[in-house]
């Protein structure tokens, strides 16, 4: 049990400190990269609280393609982020008032939350208990069975979105291809001239 | 707890998954092959939107597939029915423009065949996560459709902003769908008739009813969440205006009213007044904001939220007669609606389109065929009897009347009467006034079956209506006695 306290608090404390660095840090490739160290961290905290789905999905979601994403893009564009944060202070009392509501709310409702006794008669799937079966295993026994048709419509949503990425971007323009039979029946006679080219005046 | 895939389930959706096979086998076709590509995969998708509708027509009813992901009734497929109807006559009017035009590329079938399925999931769906997965696969290809002629300004904001609105419509449905499940521990349609059957007064079932309602109001672009209408139907091709028009307007309305009468059937005192507004405004913008419109398209996107306002009358009534109404009224709209796209798409002089309604003056004797059928569906939209839009009208309105609503049947007749002006105004400008430069001839081989086939619909209606009216009595049942108190 202390392990696990403590392995909390290691997590905790990493994340906390690299979400800070995160909007703290000069470079805004160091930022991305905090990014990447706190999403790692919450899925840590995600497997210690049994939600081990939860946190593969983070690291291959979140890791594996948003945050690399983010990094291109921040490489990408030429942002500068000194000048970007010179009315950082200025803002710092209307985001610390910001901050504090949500921080509030998120208490109230912590502290206010129940379930609705009946609810849990309608529940269409249950989720069985972490000791039967664990989650990714529970959300399998329904994803590819119960919710087939979903899952697969999904896909098909995704594919449209693909077709309609491409459609729209995808121009055959007048691009310059290489074309080998050309180069190689180029014969000198054909593309070279000899001009009698007097000084000062040019071709 | 282990669950197997529910393969028998597969044969009662045999529809959806052969436009989904039709649809990537189109686009395979479509990448590999390069010589006369857009003409086999246009013909390719118009072929297997024909063979959906029969497999739709023919596949047995009554099932709930995939554990009640699905509800494959009588409703489902009177309406597949009219979606694939109008993607397939919506697209064969498409091949003339997109050649014309340049924009003959093989996309545009295979997205709208994929966007059918996402109607026809739309239209059977029986679950919150089936209605909103539905949605949004016809809603992605539609966006997409929009922005179709990318090298033109007004495509690509209409594009944008259907999407951008389409995506805050989304926003509010998936909220209010969060809400129902919240409160109600089912995203399944029985499992809310079931929370409801116990506790009938649920705030949050309410507030998330309403949300869902207003996500959907988007769709079918009622008012107040009409504001795209107009700039997008002038903005995307004439063709895929004439495809929005027709066949996601019949999806989005048959996903409202199945919400709305089958899940939240017990809270029909209030959703009864929402329904009540958004049918009046609907009505009264759509009348009065097409009187100044001087562009046929937009003022069709004006005619389009009216006549979305009327259909709204016969759900409004919340009665079986007035979901009959409503049924009867999408099948003629989509009728006289198809035809006058038709008519829209044969406006082009000198191989552009021209879209003022000012280019129409005159046109009875230029090309009398063509005024004639233009006339008889502007005549059939303003509600003269004996053409078809006339008993659209009259049975929602029917309906209202039988279940006390008759400060919105007057209103009704009224906003039906203002808006005849502006229908009417154009016959008068097509027969009374001097002519203008002629349009080209000859109109096409694409759009004459078309304008010709709804033009004697729009007339004949009356003499032959009664399979139309039958089928759609026996949906109105299936769909009101299948959420009977019993809840099942």
């Amino acid at each position: 049990m202390i392990l696990q306290a403590l392995a909390f608090y290691l997590f905790a404390a990493i994340l906390l400190v690299s979400a800070v660095v995160v909007i703290s840090a000069r470079n805004p490739v160091h930022s991305v990269l905090c990014l990447i160290l706190a999403f790692f961290n919450a899925a840590a905290l995600f497997v210690l609280v049994g939600a081990e789905f939860l946190a593969m999905i983070l690291v291959i979601v979140y890791v594996g393609a948003v945050a690399v994403l983010f990094l291109f893009v921040v490489m990408m564009l030429d942002i500068d982020h000194a000048e970007m944060r010179q009315g950082f202070l200025n803002y710092l009392p209307i985001g610390a008032l910001v901050g504090l509501v949500l921080l509030v709310e998120l208490v109230i409702v912590a502290g206010l939350w129940q379930y609705e006794p009946a609810m849990a008669a309608g529940l269409a799937q249950p989720v069985p208990p972490l000791d039967v079966r664990s989650n990714t295993a529970a959300i399998g026994d329904v994803l590819y069975t119960r919710y087939a048709l979903l899952f697969q419509a999904a896909g098909i949503i995704l594919l449209i979105a693909m077709i309609g990425a491409i459609v729209l971007t995808l121009r055959h323009r007048q691009i310059k291809r290489q074309r080998i039979g050309d180069q190689v029946r180029r014969r000198p006679e054909d593309v070279i001239r000899l001009h009698d080219a007097r000084s000062g005046e040019g071709v | 707890m282990m669950a197997a895939f529910p393969a028998h389930d597969l044969l009662s959706i045999l529809p959806a998954l052969w436009l989904a096979i039709a649809g990537m086998a189109l686009l395979m076709t479509g990448v590999f092959i390069s010589r006369n590509v857009s003409h086999i995969v246009f013909w390719g998708a118009v072929a297997s939107l024909v063979i959906a509708g029969f497999l739709a027509i023919v596949s047995p009813v009554g099932g709930q597939p995939f554990d009640g992901l699905l509800a494959v009734d009588a409703f489902g497929r009177f309406m597949t029915v009219l979606v694939v109807t109008g993607a397939v006559l919506a697209l064969i009017m498409a091949r003339g423009f997109m050649r014309r035009e340049s924009m003959e590329r093989f996309e545009l079938p295979v997205l709208m065949v994929l966007a059918t399925l996402g109607m026809y999931l739309m239209v059977q769906a029986n679950d919150l996560m089936t209605l909103y997965v539905g949605l949004e696969m016809q809603s992605l290809a539609l966006y997409v459709c929009a922005a179709f002629q990318q090298d033109k300004l007004r495509s690509t904001e209409a594009g944008l902003k259907y999407f951008v609105l389409g995506a805050v419509a989304s926003g509010m449905l998936l909220y209010g769908c969060s809400l129902v499940y919240g409160f109600s521990g089912s995203t399944s349609f029985h499992g809310i008739v079931a929370t409801l059957a116990a506790d009938s007064d649920s705030t949050g079932i309410l507030v998330g009813a309403v949300f869902i309602a207003a996500g959907l109001a988007f769709k079918i672009s009622a008012v107040p969440f009409h504001m795209w209408t107009p700039d997008v139907y002038e903005g995307a091709p004439t063709p895929v205006t004439a495809f929005f028009s027709a066949a996601p307007k019949m999806a989005a309305m048959a996903l409202l009213v199945r919400v709305l009468v089958d899940p939240f059937a017990a809270l029909v005192d209030q959703w009864q007044q929402i329904i009540f507004l958004l049918a009046v405004g609907s009505m009264a913008l759509g009348a009065l904001g097409a009187i100044g419109q001087r562009n046929i398209k937009r003022l069709m996107a004006y005619s389009s939220i009216g006549h979305a306002g009327f259909a709204l009358v016969g759900l409004a009534a919340g009665s079986e007669a007035g979901v009959h109404g409503v049924l009867v009224y999408l099948a003629i709209y989509l009728v006289m609606g198809l035809g006058t796209w038709g008519c829209i798409l044969a406006m082009r002089r000198d191989g552009t389109m021209v879209e003022g309604i000012d280019d129409l003056a005159g046109l009875s004797r230029s090309q009398p065929a063509l005024a004639l059928a233009l006339a008889v569906f502007m005549f059939s939209m303003a509600g003269i009897p004996p053409l078809a839009g006339f008993f659209g009208k009259f049975y929602v309105f029917l309906a209202a009347i039988d279940a006390g609503l008759y400060t919105l049947t007057v209103i009704g007749v009224l906003m039906s009467v203002v808006g005849a002006f502006y229908y009417i105004r154009i016959v008068k400008l097509m027969y009374f006034d001097d002519p203008a430069d002629a349009f080209d001839r000859p109109v096409g081989r694409d759009l004459v079956p078309v304008i010709a086939v709804t033009a004697v619909v729009t007339v004949g209606f009356f003499l032959f209506s009664d399979p139309l009216l039958d089928s759609a009595r026996n949906a109105a049942a299936t769909l009101v006695a299948g959420v009977s108190p019993t809840g099942q």
